[in-house]
């Protein structure tokens, strides 16, 4: 077991446990985007930073992905901390303002303005479908794909993957891209299961062990009525 | 036919998978691009997904998805490069082309290419065509660049051959270094000797890389004659004592600082050359 100290109170974890589990452990809230329980931590959002250490020495960390550490104190709402918080939704906010994840977050936070030049970017490279897709769909369909200013997210080549089975898991977790849901390009969607109107639960026998994700369905609309 | 290649290609690696950046650069190196069905057969054959491969292979701006052509012309927009003005040159270079950055000519002849620093920042703007640099290009020099692009730098791949590296030599006589750092070949500093044949007396520079056949040389010497060489500086003969193995002309010798004679045949065109090291390591 690990000791560590959140916020002035102890508190012991198991090894390996990360600092967001001991804090939520405590119920201390720290916000999230890109962590979601079941997916392995990415620290791609930088929104559940925390303060670590004392003095000059302090520093900021994900939470998410940093390991609970013995003896180390962890403040999760120190004003530098906030500051850093408010900082990272407007800029989120700069790059995504259509997400209501985002401007629920942003409310939520109290951030009122947004001073930086407004992009409407459809993803702000979370992450979380690309994980999706790997561990909770075991399909690996789509990926990052190029770096820095044209890092993006989608399937090899751009072409409909053949490995992917429209599952709508990506779609479901994004919090940014419910633009991806009506592409309007269905050949070079990342799923476009809308758009092709081919949803897999009409072919439900090709995949036994289907998951769906798509809410509100299209296939079971049809098939409703 | 190509998928027999891509397949050779990809079993030279097969004892340790892992090395999916070799594959890849190996096939990169023989087809100057990563076509889709090589990339879909690494992943078959390495069990490595698609997404992650392509992932990879987008990231490295050593590999390119899209054929390039038979000459590569990377200019640097690397910072120290930038302010030196290197947006100019390739603005320069991509009117003249008529293509934009990252972009094929139509005839497959040139690919002009931006990179991010080649670290040779107080020479720059810097300019690499098929592997040779040039130095502080500016606007006017971009015709000319491209010139020699087209008509191909002949050059030998000193990265790549490792039996090639650059040697220092000095006069055996008065030790003197007979490295010229003056004027280059091969992007070295080359060697210069002083040779008489006939009634002629001239210099002759040759490449300081070991396994490089480059020189220069004041007068044409012809194929075939024998040429006495002379230190530049003491002008003493560079004597050798023994005869060239493949043709029985006289070797010429120099020393090498550190322990170490290079041979060199006497004869013009003749290629024998050997590195006669005392003991000392390498
Ligand atoms: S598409 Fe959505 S879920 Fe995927 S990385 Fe972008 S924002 Fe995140
Ligand atoms: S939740 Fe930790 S970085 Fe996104
Ligand atoms: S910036 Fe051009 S070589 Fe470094």
């Amino acid at each position: 077991m690990i000791n560590l100290i959140i916020n002035g109170l102890p508190v012991s974890v198991e090894e390996g446990a990360t600092l967001l589990e001991a804090a939520r452990f405590l119920g201390f809230p720290i916000p999230t985007l890109c962590y979601i329980d079941g997916l392995s931590p990415y620290g791609a959002c930088r929104l559940c930073v925390v303060e670590i250490g004392e003095g000059p020495k302090a520093k900021l960390v994900t939470a998410c992905t940093y390991p609970a550490e013995e003896g180390l104190k962890v403040r999760t709402a120190s004003s530098r901390v906030i500051k850093a918080r408010k900082m990272i939704l407007e800029l989120l906010l700069a790059s995504c303002p259509q997400s209501k994840t985002i401007q629920d977050l942003a409310a939520a936070h109290g951030v009122r303005r947004q001073r930086f030049r407004q992009e409407y970017e459809d993803c702000i490279l979370c992450g979380l479908c690309v994980r999706m897709c790997e561990e909770q769909m075991m399909a690996k369909a789509i990926g990052f794909r190029g770096r820095g200013q044209n890092r993006s997210v989608g399937t090899p080549f751009d072409i409909q993957s053949d490995i992917c089975r429209l599952c709508g898991g990506c779609m479901y977790i994004c919090p940014a891209c419910q633009l991806r849901c009506t592409y309007t390009e269905p050949e070079k969607a990342v799923c476009g299961g809308c758009e092709n109107l081919s949803p897999p639960c009409l072919e439900k026998e090709q995949f036994d062990d289907m998951m769906c994700y798509m809410d509100p369905c299209v296939a079971c609309e049809i098939t409703k009525d | 036919m190509k998928e027999e290649n891509f397949l050779s290609i990809i079993g030279k690696h097969q004892a340790h998978l892992g090395g999916l950046i070799s594959i890849l650069e190996d096939i990169q190196t023989e087809y100057s691009y990563l076509p889709e069905q090589a990339l879909r057969l690494v992943a078959q054959e390495t069990g490595f997904s698609l997404v992650d491969i392509y992932g990879v292979a987008t990231f490295y701006k050593l590999f390119s998805l899209k054929p390039r052509g038979k000459h590569l012309i990377s200019v640097c927009s690397g910072t120290a490069c930038h302010v030196r003005a290197s947006s100019g040159v390739v603005e320069e270079f991509e009117q003249r082309l008529q293509i934009n950055a990252g972009e094929t000519t139509p005839d497959g002849e040139i690919t002009l290419v931006t990179v991010n620093c080649l670290g040779a920042c107080a020479l720059g703007p810097i300019v690499v065509v098929d592997g040779y640099y040039f130095s502080n290009v500016n606007r006017q020099m971009v015709g000319e660049i491209i010139d020699n692009a087209r008509a191909g730098i002949d050059r030998v791949d000193v990265d790549t051959d490792e039996r090639i590296f650059p040697i220092e030599v000095s006069c055996p006589h008065c030790n003197r270094s007979l490295i010229d750092k003056n004027f280059y070949i091969d992007g070295y500093p080359s060697i210069r000797v002083t040779v008489s044949f006939g009634r002629r007396h001239g210099w002759v520079r040759l490449s300081c890389l070991y396994g490089s056949y480059s020189v220069e040389q004041e007068y044409e010497v012809p194929i075939d004659t024998i040429v006495d060489f002379f230190c530049p500086h003491c002008h003493a003969e560079l004597s050798g004592v023994s005869d060239c193995t493949s043709c029985g002309a006289p070797m010429i010798s120099a020393f090498i600082p550190g322990g170490g004679v290079l041979h060199i045949c006497s004869r013009r065109g003749c290629k024998a050359h050997m590195l006669d090291l005392h003991g000392a390591s390498l």
